[in-house]
């Protein structure tokens, strides 16, 4: 799954205020939350990015703004090309057909007064020129089948299904309109851990069979190492770190990235005891009142004067600008060096890969 | 893409499911089975949805099918009375007045030495039409005013939850006397106005704390991410999920209309006669309760079936629609 050329799907500059107001009457705004301050990233077709952070660092606000289920207070999100923020009306409609979600909740995303079989063809009643009206429940059991369920359950209620089948109508329901991209929030992780195994590889099988492009958000890092081509860390609103998936697990630059790193529980006892672990002190700053100059330096480190006063870019760091080594990646941090999380090894790649959730890849769900 | 079929997709999609021999197979047993199928209509063949699975589900309810058994009557009583008596309910001899059972009398005769069976009879169709107009019109005004005040909130749902402060705090039994009093005919309507007046408020704040625990909820977020239009996510998606508590308050409600419009025949500003009504023969009734109280037990036992048998309904009807309790 190599990046394509063509990207699907870019963010510039994309920024969500969620106003503050005081009063009752006259209702003055005295501050905003910044769920998302300044996100560019670009997805090539039949790619996977993942987006990884910690809560409320603005994943999900990113994904609802990718659905248009929140408008942005600034930025675009371009389609092919188009910025589809300004659309309204049929133009948005028919741009939701090609950008489905799946949601984080099985429990809660599918509706429970309604049959599966009016759950996935409910895509079909909202563009009715998706698929001719005869058409619409052979459409919808071949969609069960797709996603590994009974075609036969199409008249059952959500309530009869467990959390990992509920996911999988979920994950029916975004393909039903035959969508290019997906953007996924947390899609697994309110599902045990061997059921989370079986929709990721569903969620891969159904990539390579749909030519299918994801935005995987989640906070789970071997969870989106299994699944991700690239990888951007998100704190405080912002990416801090992006790259390819080796780029960023064997080789982070960005202390908060190594953090989370470090953070990963790591099956072998030996190396466990060897590694460091980066504790970070303090909590996350309120996306209210978000510190100057690098949004990380409260919590880091390296944090130095140049940080209070400057912004890191998103570029690769100048350490590494004239390399082509796995580090040279962007990184937003005035001190980006390469730190292996676990020392005392090589640096060989999958070596700290966390515990893989997913067994190997290609299987079938069970 | 309505001329590129599926086939492709199911082809690959086999591959990865066992191969694309046995879909193949599948598709024909699916083929197969819509004309009829080897076990009769089975379980996947006719698309079902939540009010047809709710109707099955109620046909073969004994509590829905008593209660609905019992309105049906009372509705029939209400439209022809006659059907069932041969009296007239203003044939009264005083000097019966008070007696117990007699042949052709069943229910004896009450204070001014009317027949009660004939006037209980009679009485039904004013409290059904009190009771169900009353509720119909709180819950269609109060299920919408509410519902919208809180899926649209903002200064909506400020101005809205005042509103319904207001008329909280008016009496009930004073804005009765205050407001009918100056009314002089003497049909429901009035009655039925007054009580939508003071009662929507009730049902309009059910619905709206209903209304935004629904609109919460990822399969709301879901069917807007598929661009479904607002009027499509009130009534497929908050509409059913929402309508629960205000079934169950209505019903409730319904019986206290009836009584109300009892309380209000009693205060002298509801109906007056020679209208019949419930509520003006339990109050009628009440003084010569030590005397004849089978005066005031059938008009009574009236209501207290009529809004058990509302209550009853509305109970089955709440358990049909939602999908876990079947």
């Amino acid at each position: 799954m190599a990046a394509g050329v063509e990207p699907i799907l870019e963010v510039c500059g994309l920024v969500k205020h969620y106003p503050l107001t005081r009063g009752v009457l006259i209702r003055k705004q005295v501050g905003a939350v910044k769920a998302v301050d300044g996100v560019d990233f670009s997805l090539g077709k039949g790619e996977t990015l993942g987006i990884v952070g910690e809560s409320g660092c603005g994943k999900s606000t990113v994904a609802k703004l990718l659905v248009r289920l929140e408008r942005p207070t600034a930025g675009a999100v371009k389609y092919k090309g188009e910025d589809i923020t300004v659309l309204s009306g049929r133009a948005r409609k028919e741009v939701s057909r090609n950008i489905q979600m799946v949601f984080q909740d099985p429990y809660t995303s599918l509706n429970p007064r309604m049959t599966v079989g009016d759950i996935i063809g409910e895509p079909f009643e909202i563009h009715p020129g998706a698929a001719p009206k005869g058409d619409r429940r052979r459409r919808v059991r071949e969609l069960l089948d797709v996603v590994g369920l009974n075609p036969e359950y199409i008249n059952r209620y959500p309530h009869q299904f467990s959390g990992g089948q509920r996911q999988r109508i979920g994950i029916a329901r975004g393909l039903a309109l035959r969508p290019e991209v997906i953007v996924a929030d947390e899609p697994v992780s309110a599902l045990d851990v061997s059921v989370q195994a079986q929709v990721i590889n569903l969620l891969d099988r159904l990539q390579s069979e749909f030519d299918l492009s994801y935005v995987f958000i989640a906070h789970d890092l071997s969870v989106v190492r299994h699944i991700s081509d690239r990888v951007a860390v998100m704190y405080l609103g912002r990416i801090v770190e992006t790259g390819r998936d080796t780029e960023i697990y064997d080789h982070p630059t960005h202390p908060y990235t190594q953090a989370l790193l470090s953070a990963v529980p790591v099956p072998d006892p030996g190396a466990r005891e060897r590694r460091e672990r980066i504790i970070l002190t303090g909590d996350v700053p309120s996306p209210t009142n978000v510190p100057s100059g690098c949004r990380f330096r409260t919590r880091c480190w390296k944090a130095q004067e140049r940080c209070a006063r400057e912004v890191p870019l998103l570029a690769v760091p100048e350490a590494f600008r004239g390399t082509s080594g796995p580090a040279a990646h962007a990184s937003a941090c005035h001190f980006a060096e390469e730190a292996a999380p676990v020392p005392g090894k090589g640096s060989g790649p999958g070596r700290h890969g966390a515990p893989d959730p997913a067994p190997e890849k290609g299987n079938g769900p069970g | 893409m309505p001329e590129q079929p599926y086939e492709p997709e199911r082809a690959i999609a086999g591959t990865g499911m066992g191969g694309t021999m046995d879909l193949g197979a599948s598709e024909a047993v699916t083929l197969d089975r819509t004309p009829g199928g080897p076990a009769g209509p089975g379980p996947a063949d006719r698309p079902r949805s939540l009010w047809s699975d709710a109707w099955r589900d109620l046909r073969r309810n004994p509590v829905f099918l008593v209660s609905g058994l019992i309105i049906v009557f009372l509705v029939f009583i209400s439209l022809w009375p006659s059907a069932i008596t041969s009296g007239s309910p203003f044939t009264c001899d005083l000097a019966k007045a008070q007696d117990g059972a007699q042949p052709g009398h069943p229910f004896g005769y009450d204070g001014q030495g009317c027949d009660v069976y004939t006037r209980t009879v009679y009485g039904a169709r004013t409290s059904v039409t009190v009771g169900l107009c009353a509720t119909l019109g709180v819950a269609l005004t109060g299920s919408v005013l509410g519902g919208l005040a809180g899926w649209f909130g903002g200064p909506w749902d400020s101005v809205l939850s005042r509103i319904t402060d207001v008329f909280f705090a008016i009496p009930v039994v004073l804005g009765g006397l205050v407001l009918l009093s100056v009314v002089t005919t003497n049909t429901v309507w009035p009655v039925v106005g007054f009580m939508v007046l003071l009662g929507w408020p009730q049902i309009s704040r059910i619905a709206r704390g209903s209304v935004i625990t629904v609109k919460q909820n990822d399969y709301v977020q879901a069917a807007r991410a598929l661009g479904a239009s607002d009027a499509r996510i009130l009534l497929r998606h908050i509409a059913p999920n929402a309508v629960a508590p205000v079934i169950v308050v209505a019903t409730i409600a319904l019986g206290t209309y009836i009584s109300l419009e009892a309380t209000l025949s009693y205060l002298g500003v509801g109906l007056k006669p020679p209208s019949i009504s419930w509520g003006i023969d339990i109050s009628a009734a009440s003084p010569y309760l030590r005397n004849a109280p089978h005066a005031l037990l059938w008009p009574s036992g009236a209501l207290a079936v009529t809004v058990l048998a509302f209550i009853m309904l509305g109970d089955a009807v709440r358990d049909a629609l939602d999908p876990k309790l079947r």
